[in-house]
């Protein structure tokens, strides 16, 4: 519809929308995250929801307890190879539309432990991430700007055709592979349908 | 509080027939601890926290140490007779030869505990016990039963050093998996070669992520 229109319409008090855009508007104004820390990160994502910062602005205050009520996973914290398996289970367990924000130098690539013997060089290995946040940890205001751009990635989805989001595409895959822990390592180290290694140019 | 040295004469007064070993340390903080034999160990243990001067009520850390087996050569002059053609008649000729000798002390696992008295407000003591060996006589006795908080820090240097420590309540791992084999602590650990993505790697990380690029290629 064109835009200039429906500006004149709602001067007019005439409320035009599509159906595409009140969907989007609904899900994007009531993101509700799972409520789990893994480490220190956790304490800032805590912050954010607190009064000074106020995360309620953005309709994402509650945070659930279960996963089968959430819309968002914020992995904020370091996984541990014995951790990964869990966060797989939790995400395959929560609903769709349902979206993943790695928050933290460890939750995007293993951050200052990545050499370590039990750190998982990045949970988009198992599971696909929307939003990736740098910083260790990142401040409060870093992730209300994940918030702000996962908000825009909603607002852009197209309901039909080819771009249509996951839930709306009955091929798509649904529930992620958990990784078993194995006697050296994680089994498999990564899941080759959601990872690859980016290729480094030097 | 007593020194160790001190400490060691009253151990062997009160347990007789104890082995202990005084381990200086040479550094500035001269820190020196008492190397204990594992078969007396807990006996000692028990002494030192039940004896009312010395009074070591709380185990404050319990960590491992990996010694890799130390391998020395040392050049050593041996005289010894050569048979020797000098000016066309054979002789025996005595010739001094050096010969390097090499030999191999075997490495061991570490425990260090260190102890610290609330009651009399000193420490710590430090007390080490050795295993044998690194690969299969791994075997030391457990101070949990003497010191309760050791339970947990056991367990750690169970699972990553792989001591076994003979009288622990619930010897498990406690940071790894149970399926998990390897000792990650121990110095000669590889780790799981997972370097396919190091996009600022530099000196060992990027000898491996060379090696890992390297074997994809293949």
């Amino acid at each position: 519809m064109d835009q200039d229109l429906k500006i004149e319409l709602g001067k007019q008090g005439v409320f035009v929308t599509t159906l595409e855009e009140l969907y989007n508007w609904g899900r994007r104004s009531s993101i509700w995250p799972m409520q789990f820390g893994l480490a220190c990160c956790a304490i800032e994502m805590i912050a954010t929801t607190m009064a000074r910062y106020d995360l309620a602005r953005f309709g994402a205050e509650v945070f659930r307890p279960s996963p089968r009520q959430a819309d968002l996973m914020i992995v904020s914290g370091t996984v541990t190879k014995k951790m990964a398996p869990q966060v797989v289970r939790l995400y395959n367990q929560m609903a769709e539309p349902r979206y993943v924000i790695a928050m933290g130098a460890c939750a995007i690539s293993g951050g200052p432990f990545k050499q370590g013997y039990n750190v998982l060089k990045g949970i988009d290995r198992y599971i696909p991430v929307d939003v990736h946040i740098p910083g260790c940890p990142p401040r409060p205001e870093a992730l209300m700007q994940a918030f702000i751009t996962l908000q825009k990635k909603i607002d852009e989805q197209h309901l039909t055709g080819e771009d249509r989001p996951r839930f709306l595409d009955e091929k798509a895959q649904g529930e992620f592979p958990v990784p078993e822990p194995a006697e050296h390592d994680l089994e498999p180290p990564s899941n080759p349908g959601v990872w690859s290694a980016p290729v480094v140019i030097r | 509080m007593k020194t160790v040295e001190e400490i060691k004469a009253a151990i062997q007064a009160a347990v007789p027939g104890a082995g202990v070993e005084f381990v200086p340390n040479p550094s500035p903080c001269a820190q020196h601890s008492l190397r204990l034999t594992p078969g007396r160990a807990v006996e000692i243990a028990r002494f030192l926290r039940d004896d009312p001067e010395l009074a070591f009520d709380f185990c404050s850390n319990v960590t491992g140490v990996d010694w890799l087996d130390k391998e020395t050569s040392e050049k050593v002059k041996v005289k010894r007779t050569v048979n020797k053609t000098v000016d066309g008649v054979e002789q025996a000729v005595e010739e001094t030869v050096e010969e390097t000798h090499k030999h191999v002390e075997p490495g061991y696992l570490e425990a260090v505990y260190h102890l610290y008295s609330m009651a009399k407000r000193h420490g710590p003591l430090v007390i080490r016990m050795r295993t044998v060996n690194r690969t299969d006589q791994v075997e030391l006795p457990s101070l949990t039963p003497i010191w309760r908080g050791a339970e947990f820090q056991e367990r750690e240097v169970f699972d990553l050093y792989g001591i076994v420590f003979k009288g622990h309540p619930d010897l498990r791992r406690i940071l790894m998996w149970d399926g998990f084999k390897d000792y990650p602590m121990r110095k000669d650990y590889v780790d799981p070669d997972d370097y396919e993505y190091e996009p600022t790697a530099h000196d060992a990380v990027l000898k491996r992520a060379q090696a890992h690029q390297a074997a994809a290629e293949k």
